[in-house]
């Protein structure tokens, strides 16, 4: 049987999720004889590919994140969000309450420790930021949901073990959870 | 000399968030600069202000899901300076516990998942099998040992924690949960085999760097100062004070934690969200220098632990006056750091109080300003919080151990640059090369992008007028 392609991305996010994913520690080597890893912060490639799976960790809080969400889209079938932030916007958030132009005021002039007297504020060659910091689903269709801060490693595992029978899995209530 | 053309790697993958690499190119194809740019701002400062302090140990360690328990026990400490308290005995030994865990599964990660390919397979192998599955098929013992390693320090995060991924043990005052002696001793069990697991991969990059010395030498080449935390002068990863030690061994300063405003600055640059520290008597960038695994085993005079103590007299002999700036020996360095930890967490479940009952100390003063200092993994982690009569936070400012290396990490790229690129024309194994630099900072760019980010590379060549004139993708 042919291999499902995967790709996985994180955007505004913390890594956490990619590390729960980790943690289901060794039975990732049974996962990919399955399973090809063709894009991921773990593997070596540029591009996002044709896949059949995509995964995305993080909200989308600046232009760049919010291409790569579209761009992800238009390469996988199946559209998974894993975590808070992928979900329902998470702690990044929390900077919805004032304007990117404050949030970098405090960041990049404000701060004690900062020496900037000409109160530069970072933006070349960078990705500007988003108005607010959103979930994946105010700017893509997302087919599978799996909420947590980060989900359990288990549970992500479930989610690829349906995937590869075929189904479109609902996770569970004793598998959610809101930490 | 003019700028023509600019190369742009984009992501950079196998580090651990957020970033790009751009090269500038002279008229006669020479490299003029090259920047490594964090391109991820989340604004943690800006969005905490206003909550309770209490909070911010649950917060901050959203910050970065790789080494959340850095961010959890440095806001903690700040969070017990604010309450003007010191803790138990009990609840520090278990939050250096906990951090020891850390330590061990950060740079397991670091070193098995993301670095070792390169170091088994060669910078030019093929980008399809330079990998951890790549590393599981060819060395299965040595990938399910690095895994393992792992797991062995995320599971001690979880029984203290309840998870893995942003626990939830240190409170303002002490830690919410004691560990049992049946814990105990489930973990010293298994000890005495992830040790051994954490010597092998010691003796497999020892004999990398002795095969490679060529390459270890030319290998971006920089001589920095080195900062990092020592107790009595021997390493130390939870709490001590500061130390900068120059390039040739002299100790420029050793200072408090809560001095630490009158001695580091944070410079920015417009090209990325990530700012740079450096030494404020000496200025930017006169003062910069470097953290993590090489700037503590550099700036420290010994390690309280007979094993790493012992290897680290063999490291040394690498330099002159002790010191060693090679670059790829950063994963040598993290390797001793490793043992050391498992060294430690040994001697901590040793300790009789580490099952104590005493966990937590209670007070009803809030003082105006509370400063947490520890050693992430990837470095020197800065916690300061202001708070007014009733416990809201009115001003946070974060040090991140990743942006102490900024500087380092940008003069290591161009370096790479300088030796390798020619034209237009750029190797992927060339590519790999500057992405490895950054590799062996082990930055986490989700942590430099609270303000830091995030990480994925693509090589772009920029014309004199700013025009792109090719672009350069691994595919």
């Amino acid at each position: 049987m042919a291999k499902v392609k995967l790709a996985t991305v994180w955007l505004e996010a913390c890594a956490g999720c990619h590390m729960s994913f980790l943690d289901i520690d060794d039975k990732i080597v049974g996962l990919l004889d399955k399973v090809d890893i063709l894009y991921s912060p773990v593997v070596d490639g540029k591009e996002i590919p044709k896949v059949d799976v995509g995964v995305i960790s993080g909200g989308l809080g600046n232009e760049e994140e919010l291409h790569l969400a579209k761009k992800m889209r238009e390469q996988c079938d199946i559209l998974v969000a894993w975590g808070d932030c992928a979900v329902f916007g998470g702690i990044n958030s929390m900077r919805n309450f004032m304007t990117p132009e404050e949030a970098l005021k405090v960041g990049y002039v404000d701060t004690p420790s900062t020496v900037n007297p000409e109160g530069v504020i970072p933006g070349e060659d960078l990705p500007a930021l988003l108005p607010k910091a959103i979930p994946v689903d105010y700017a893509v269709k997302v087919d599978v949901y799996v909420p947590g801060c980060p989900p359990d490693a288990e549970t992500i595992l479930w989610v690829f073990q349906e995937l590869l029978e075929g189904r479109i899995p609902k996770v569970p209530s004793d598998m959610m959870r809101y930490d | 000399m003019t700028t023509v053309r600019k190369l742009e790697i984009n992501p950079v993958t196998r580090i651990e968030g957020h970033g790009k690499i751009t090269v500038h190119l002279a008229e006669d194809g020479s490299v003029s600069e090259a920047r490594f740019h964090v391109t991820q701002f989340r604004g943690f400062e800006a969005f905490s202000k206003g909550r309770d302090f209490r909070e911010m140990p649950e917060i901050t360690p959203r910050i970065c899901g790789i080494c959340p328990v850095s961010h959890h026990l440095a806001s903690a400490k700040a969070c017990d300076s604010i309450l003007g308290v010191e803790i138990t005995p009990t609840a520090h030994k278990l939050r250096e516990l906990l951090h020891m865990g850390q330590v061990v599964q950060s740079h397991a990660l670091s070193f098995f998942h993301l670095s070792s390919p390169d170091l088994l397979f060669g910078f030019d192998a093929d980008p399809a099998t330079r990998n951890i599955a790549g590393v599981a098929a060819k060395y299965p013992d040595l990938a399910t040992k690095g895994i393992l390693l792992r797991k062995f320090g995320q599971d001690i995060i979880k029984t203290l924690g309840g998870k893995k991924v942003h626990p939830w043990h240190s409170i303002p005052g002490g830690v919410n949960r004691g560990l049992r002696k049946d814990e105990r001793d489930a973990i010293l069990k298994a000890l005495p085999a992830k040790t051994a697991d954490a010597r092998e991969a010691l003796e497999l990059v020892k004999g990398y760097l002795e095969k490679h010395k060529e390459e270890v030498r030319n290998f971006a080449p920089l001589e920095t100062a080195y900062l990092g935390l020592v107790n009595g002068g021997y390493l130390e990863m939870y709490d001590g004070d500061i130390r900068l030690k120059g390039a040739k061994g002299r100790i420029i300063d050793e200072f408090e934690d809560w001095e630490y405003i009158d001695h580091i600055g944070e410079h920015v640059e417009s090209w990325s969200y990530l700012k740079f520290p450096f030494y404020r008597p000496l200025g930017f960038p006169h003062g910069s220098y470097r953290v993590g695994p090489l700037g503590r085993v550099n700036a420290c005079d010994d390690i309280s632990t007979p094993e790493a103590s012992a290897e680290l007299k063999v490291f040394r002999q690498a330099g002159e006056e002790g010191m060693v700036h090679h670059l790829l020996y950063y994963h040598y360095a993290r390797l001793i750091e490793t043992l050391y930890g498992l060294e430690k967490i040994g001697e901590l479940l040793e300790d009789p109080d580490i099952t104590g009952s005493d966990l937590r100390v209670t007070s009803s003063e809030i003082y105006p300003e509370g400063i947490g200092v520890i050693e992430a993994p990837r470095g020197t982690l800065i916690h300061h919080y202001q708070v007014d009569e009733k416990g809201a936070l009115t001003g946070v400012n974060l040090i991140v151990a990743t942006g102490h290396n900024n500087y380092a990490m940008n003069k290591g790229v161009e370096s790479v640059a300088r030796q390798y690129i020619k034209g237009p024309e750029v190797p992927e194994g060339v590519m790999n090369r500057m992405e490895h630099v950054i590799r062996c900072y082990d930055p986490c760019l989700s942590c430099s992008t609270h303000a830091v980010g995030k990480m994925p590379l693509k090589l772009t060549v920029i014309s004199a007028t700013g025009e792109e004139v090719a672009t350069c993708v691994r595919e």
